[in-house]
């Protein structure tokens, strides 16, 4: 996600003002048997990414398939139109001819949006690269909309060079955490000269975990602080304790093993090569706020950065109410009615979206400042334009699958 | 001890309240006990154990204790008679005095000084010098001692100084006439007796059986056995005195200084014999004035048949009993006259130490009945499963266990407890407190915890309505099986248990209306109520399916009990209702009562049943097992490698009693450590908890609670219960009134479901009225004991799982506050509880809040609903995982954990309530030697010679009470101790020198 965010930040946009009143598009759907449309279309009355769609769904008569929309811009890149922002881009980097590759939504391959990705097609590069390399799936990088984050460097304003401030978020994804600690002995230099103390480190980070993930936490870092607390003097079944209670939202600030790799201050776009789209992030936003796709991963950024000063709030209960009870207001129990016939002995039901309805604590019964940071924590992970969207409505999308 | 205190609310400012922890008083039955000593002056008993401690006994209610620095088994215990000075050796071969003193309103044992006999010059050996026996002369200024290489030494008390009149071996072998030789060596000091009369003549058995007689210096007379000598004992009179030995007999030898060397006793008899017998350890000669002497010796049985038997015979004329105990015996004395003048000893009663119990005989009534002990009460008679504790338990009930009590209690004497010394100053208890403990056994056990000694008041035993194969009649009152020897079965220690299966595991009780809940480990919830009257019944007993038609699980573990089909007689006491049976029959691990309601609740590890006792019907049940969940299907004694570890585990089970508490916990912790060992060895996986994880589906908690949530007008019955992933499911709950409630049936409907995010296990719930106070018992508002809650406000639940506190508002279920605890801490909640604590400053003002025992052993007070940490305390090492796991908190602060399998610690948080021992030790100390020890400077006999002197003790005390002038300030009494030690070879070499009249400052 990070690498292509980055990427699609690092391609040079030129924006050159266009002065033609419409433009052209040509259409070339992929994988569908080569369909090509040319249509004209009005560059300032070119509304909303959804009309686009539509209009596109229409012109090639495919209602209701699912599609992917890609254009080429002047570098010749393939690179997605999803949502206003990029669609407007889009059009503002047609001269007017827009290339719009249609693709439908495939389950089982994924969509790749390689660089230069046209260009090397053009001119047959394809067939020069060695065949091995041709071999290997390419680059699995999904839409941003499907994207959220998963780790983050933090503070590294104030903390000290050797060490590493880390946010994992687990929420929402299958993969473990992934990381075992152990007890070890950690050497420290005081005035007094060099002094063993006992310390706790990362001793295994599993295949395929978000641990190993990330590539900010590894084997033998030692373990400073858990959410802000120092686990000086504690336990390994203390500080066990601690990162399974605060797993939902780790923070974990390490010293690393490796210390090359340690972020340097004036952020350097170097750093959000490594994915760290929180510390970079921000700070990208200020430089090159006239992007809209890297505005939306700064948007983002922002908001899970607002989030960490008060990384409390986010483990909401997920409270059900059976609505089968009979109240003693009279609507309820009507609008209700017809699902009397769900007994609650009936079975499990919290793992299945049972017709029941789901309601989050009332944000009014927090505190101001409370709430909106809730709310702008529980859904806005997949920075995507379904940030708008009410809380309720994320957590139905997620279904059985509680991400809160 | 750790101590942190966190502003208040404003509100509490005002009433600032303190959260003082101390440690008060240990209940039960010292853990290994290992040395007894009785002081007839004072009438106090004092036990050693095995863990160094001292614990001195009066009458109830009195007592003392002391802990040695060095954990080192008290091997011997004497008393200074009268003086309240006890002196104890220890298995470091270090004698150690203590003396008994007197603060505010508290005894205090406390350790004056200590000793070590210097090795001889010459002889490296330590064994040469390690101590086997001692004798303090009556006249207290005196201590022989007795060792391993055959010396008799004699020390200056209180002082330890040693003195020049050593009884060497050689010596005594020069004396000893040549036939009498055994080799060349006499073997260790056996025993050492003063002789009744003659206070200057010490009677010196040696281990080889040769026992002399000494006039200080001068052999006055000397025997020979021919068995191993294991000990003897004077008559009173002085003329004879008696031996017993190795082959199981004793001995009865004249003493006369005409005849000094003799081979032939009075009388000799082996009394099990003729067949090999097993040594006769200790023997005691009585003699009364009804004419035959009292003989009582332990041991001394035939090894081949009862060998095995730990036993204590009583001899009198024809009167013949062996008392038949289920443990070792350590010690045992007479409660006998000490009065010079009298002729006779006339014992009152026979006190035996045994390893897991106090008995107490009582020989002056026909037939030597027990009597019943006040404290020391064996807890762990069979090991404890659960506690369960009731403060401010109503007269009315309190009587009624009484009286069943006592009615339970057969071939016991209500004769005054003979140990009575020391006044007991502690105010009769405001209220009366129960502690009810769960036995492996099956038994539910009603303790008075309302004073500093655990009484027992009732047993209750619930196998009796179950089918199981062994007959449960109790075994003790029966008499032996076989004529020879009269065995009688004495005290109530029975580690064994029939059935794994009839361990109680929860207990609930109402003490308005004396019903009882008392649920198990095969799944039997067993509904009791208190009767006056003896019945003779069928057992109504109903079944609930937890499982309700879930696929896929087949239970492999252990089958239900199977109840009685016939009627079953019931003596007045608890007599069962109802007995619900759980299916998968899987432990229950929770339960609640409402007898308001008429109304049971209880939960296993696939879900929860909801059972109305007075129509015996079961209205509502549910599954919480996860689909993923194999584990909680396969039952405890079934799980993986099942034969071997059932094997391990039944061993443990019959160890577990005698193995003391530091042993289980290493015990505990290897077997963790085998655990994680499978898996990797020291790291810890960082994984958050998964809604399939293991056994997700246990219930932990429920509770009744008359509250909103339905809506915020209207309130009514609910049920809460939670599981072990972290899941609340709240009930509203349809209770006809109580003249509907034969037609009318209870019906449940799940209102909310709460799933916390962290699904940490559900530790406790609690609903809170509008002010914020816990809801009153049931019966408490109708009955006007209490206040009635605040139903104006809105109410809220505090839900306390494994890892933090919540309060949600109600009916909503919205979040209020909360306490992140592990998030914080790094440590886990494993009990919680609502206490009132009251101010000191002011009767009536109270406050609740929250305790929370963690696993680390630390305990937390929290303020509630604001869930505001108050403070936090050190209590129980977390190593001790049994004592976390035993601990339980009473509604009034204090609490209880056991230290050992047969003790309670209790504890108090409350400035107010504090049970613990207050009482009044009147010690005659003679003042001369005391005020020598204590206002004096040791002087040093350089050893090695490396001195080191080290002020051990200091403090000034005014010649008058009036202020001092400054003339006389200057010249204080100065009290300085000194105690200087040999710093190489920790030897304390001290002499005596006057040093108190100090000008100083």
């Amino acid at each position: 996600m990070d690498c292509c965010l980055s990427r699609i930040h690092s391609s040079p946009v030129n924006i050159r003002q266009q002065h033609h009143n419409t433009l052209t598009c040509v259409c070339l759907p992929l994988q569908f048997e080569a369909e090509y449309r040319r249509f004209a279309l009005k560059k300032n009355g070119a509304g909303s990414f959804q009309e686009f769609y539509q209009l596109l769904q229409t012109i090639h008569r495919i209602p209701g398939v699912d599609v992917l929309l890609g254009y080429a811009d002047i570098h010749g890149d393939l690179l997605p139109i999803n949502n206003d922002d990029n669609f407007h881009k889009a059009l503002s980097s047609a001269n007017p001819l827009l290339r719009i590759i249609i693709q439908r939504r495939d389950e089982d391959e994924p969509v790749v949006f390689p660089t230069n990705s046209l260009q090397r097609r053009k001119k047959g590069l394809a067939g020069l690269r060695p065949s091995q390399q041709k071999n290997k799936p390419a680059l699995l990088i999904g839409l941003p909309q499907d994207f959220r984050q998963i780790s983050s460097i933090i503070d590294v304003d104030i903390l000290p060079e050797t060490h590493r401030r880390v946010r994992l978020h687990k929420h929402g994804t299958h993969k473990p955490l992934g990381f075992y600690i152990r007890d070890g002995v950690s050497v420290r230099v005081t005035p007094q000269g060099v002094e063993k103390v006992p310390g706790v480190f990362i001793s295994r980070l599993v295949r395929g975990g978000l641990a190993e993930s990330t590539g900010l936490l590894g084997v033998n870092d030692e373990i400073l602080e858990v959410n802000g607390i120092d686990v000086a003097g504690k336990s390994l079944d203390q500080v066990t304790d601690m990162m399974v209670a605060n797993s939902h939202n780790l923070i974990v600030t390490v010293k690393p093993a490796n210390q090359r790799n340690n972020v340097v201050h004036r952020g350097s776009k170097a750093s959000a090569g490594n994915g760290s789209a929180g510390s970079g992030g921000s700070a990208l936003s200020h430089e090159s706020a006239h992007s809209p796709a890297s505005q939306t991963v700064s948007q983002c950024s922002n908001s899970n950065s607002v989030a960490e000063g008060d990384s409390d709030d986010d483990d909401t209960d997920l409270i059900i109410e059976s609505d089968n009870l009979p109240s003693y207001t009279p609507h309820r129990s009507l609008a209700n009615g017809n699902i009397h016939g769900n007994t609650p002995s009936s079975g499990v039901f919290g793992h299945r979206p049972l017709p029941q309805s789901v309601s989050l604590p009332s944000s009014s019964s927090l505190s101001d400042s409370k709430a909106s940071l809730s709310s702008l924590t529980t859904p806005t992970h997949n920075g995507s334009p379904t940030k708008t969207s009410s809380s309720q409505e994320s957590m139905r999308e997620d279904g059985n699958f509680i991400t809160l | 001890m750790f101590f942190r205190l966190r502003p208040c609310a404003l509100d509490e400012l005002k009433h600032t309240l303190s959260f003082p922890f101390v440690q008060t008083v240990e209940h039960g039955f010292p853990n290994q006990p290992s040395a007894l000593a009785y002081d007839p002056k004072l009438q106090l008993m004092a036990i050693g154990t095995k863990s160094g401690a001292i614990k001195v006994y009066g009458a109830p209610g009195v007592e003392c204790t002391g802990l040695h620095k060095e954990t080192a088994t008290v091997t011997q215990l004497h008393f200074f008679p009268g003086q309240g000075r006890i002196l104890s050796l220890l298995d470091d071969n270090t004698l150690h005095l203590w003396e008994i003193e007197q603060k505010e309103q508290c005894s205090h044992l406390e350790e004056v000084c200590s000793f070590m006999l210097p090795g001889r010059s010459g002889i490296e050996s330590t064994s040469a010098t390690r101590v086997t026996v001692l004798l303090p002369k009556l006249s207290c200024d005196l201590l022989a001692v007795g060792t391993e290489g055959g010396g008799v030494h004699f020390l200056e008390l209180p002082s330890f100084t040693l003195l020049d009149r050593s009884i060497f071996q050689d010596e005594i072998m020069q004396s000893v006439p040549e036939e009498y030789k055994c080799g060349k060596s006499l073997g260790p000091v056996e025993s050492l007796q003063e002789h009744p009369q003659h206070p200057d003549k010490i009677l010196i058995g040696y281990s080889r059986g040769l026992v002399v007689l000494w006039d200080l210096q001068i052999f006055v007379v000397c025997v020979f056995l021919l068995q191993q000598l294991e000990s003897l004992v004077w008559v009173r009179s002085g003329n004879s005195f008696v031996s017993s030995h190795s082959d199981g007999g004793y001995m009865v030898w004249p003493v006369s200084s005409s005849t000094p060397c003799t081979h032939e006793p009075v009388t000799s008899t082996i009394p099990y014999g003729p067949f090999p017998c097993k040594a006769v350890n200790k023997i005691l000669w009585r003699t009364t004035e009804s004419g035959a002497p009292l003989v009582l010796f332990s041991g001394g049985m035939p090894r081949a048949s009862y060998g095995d038997r730990h036993c204590l015979t009583i001899l009198q004329d024809s009167q013949h009993i062996t008392l038949d105990f289920t443990s070792r015996v350590i010690d045992f004395f007479t409660i006998h006259c000490i009065d010079r003048d009298k002729e006779f000893d006339d014992p009152l009663a026979l006190v035996v130490l045994l390893e897991e119990e106090l008995v107490v005989i009582d020989l002056q009534t026909a037939g030597w009945p027990t009597i019943p002990s006040p404290y020391l009460a064996p807890l762990h008679s069979s090991a404890i499963t659960c506690s369960y504790h009731i403060s401010n338990v109503p007269t009315k009930l309190w009587d009624r266990v009484i009286s069943a009590g006592q009615r339970q209690c057969h071939l016991q004497t209500h004769t005054n407890w003979p140990i009575c010394g020391g006044k007991n100053l502690a105010p009769s208890p405001k209220q009366q407190e129960l502690l009810l403990t769960g036995h492996e056994d099956g038994t539910v056990r009603f303790w008075d915890a309302s004073g500093v000694s655990l009484r027992p008041l009732y047993k209750l035993s619930t196998a009796n309505i179950f089918q199981t194969d062994c007959d449960h009649n109790d075994s003790l009152t029966q008499a032996g099986e076989e004529d020879w020897p009269p065995f009688r079965k004495v005290g109530c220690f029975d580690p064994y248990s029939d059935d794994p299966r009839l361990g109680i595991q929860k207990i609930c009780l109402c003490k308005y209306s004396g019903k009882l809940l008392v649920a198990g480990t095969a799944g039997q919830v067993i509904v009791l109520y208190l009767c006056d009257e003896k019945s003779d019944h069928m057992i109504d007993v109903a079944t609930v399916d937890l499982l309700q038609d879930r696929e896929g699980f087949t239970w492999k573990g252990h089958d239900r009990l199977p109840p009685k089909s016939s009627s079953v007689p019931f003596a007045p006491g608890f007599q069962p209702v109802v007995l619900v049976q759980c299916m998968p029959p899987a432990a229950v691990t929770a339960v609640t009562l409402h007898a308001e309601w008429n109304l049971i609740a209880f939960g296993t590890s696939h879900g929860f049943g909801l059972f109305d006792y007075h129509r015996r019907l079961g209205f509502h049940s549910r599954c919480t097992l996860h689909p993923n969940d194999s584990l909680a299907m396969e039952g405890p004694l079934s799980r993986v490698k099942s034969l071997k570890k059932s094997l391990r585990q039944s061993f443990r089970r019959i160890r577990k009693s005698r193995v003391s508490g530091k042993k289980r916990v290493q015990e505990a912790n290897a077997q963790l450590a085998e655990q994680d060992a499978e898996v990797t060895p020291v790291q810890r996986r960082i994984e958050p908890r998964s809604a399939d994880d293991s056994l997700s589906g246990v219930v932990r908690c429920l509770c009744f609670a008359d509250t909103f949530l339905r809506d915020g007008t209207h309130h009514g019955p609910t049920m809460w219960a939670g599981t072990n992933s972290g899941c609340v499911y709240a009930y509203a709950l349809d209770v006809p009134s109580q003249d509907k409630f034969s037609e009318q049936s209870v019906e449940a409907l799940l209102g909310k479901e709460i799933q916390l995010m962290h699904r940490a296990p559900v530790v406790s719930i609690a609903v809170l009225d509008g002010r914020g106070n816990p809801l009153p018992e049931p019966y408490e508002v109708s009955r006007d004991l209490a206040k009635a809650p605040d139903m104006q406000g809105s109410h809220s639940v505090l839900i306390a799982s494994e890892e933090q506190f919540k309060v949600f508002m109600l009916p909503r279920v919205s979040a209020k506050t909360k306490f992140k605890l592990t998030a914080h801490e790094g440590c886990r909640v494993r009990k919680v509880a609502l206490v009132n604590f009251s101010s000191v400053a002011s009767e009536d003002y109270s406050e609740n809040g929250l305790v929370c025992l963690t696993n680390l052993g630390d305990i937390h007070v929290f303020s509630i609903p604001a869930l505001r940490p108050q403070v936090r305390y050190d209590c129980i090492r977390k190593e001790d995982i049994s004592g976390i796991a035993s601990c339980v908190f009473t509604k009034t602060g204090q609490g209880f954990y056991l230290i050992s399998p047969s003790e309670y610690e209790r504890f108090s948080l409350s400035a107010r309530v504090i049970t613990k021992p207050l009482c009044q030790l009147d010690v005659d100390r003679p003042h001369d030697p005391s005020e020598l020890s204590s206002a004096g400077v040791h002087i040093i006999i350089p050893c090695h010679g490396i001195i080191s002197v080290s002020v051990r003790q200091s403090h000034t005390k005014p010649m008058a009470h009036t202020k001092p002038s400054r003339q006389e300030r200057a010249s204080l009494w100065v009290m300085l101790k000194v105690k200087v030690q040999c710093l190489k070879c920790r030897q304390l070499q001290s002499s005596l020198e006057q040093f108190s009249h100090v000008g100083f400052m």
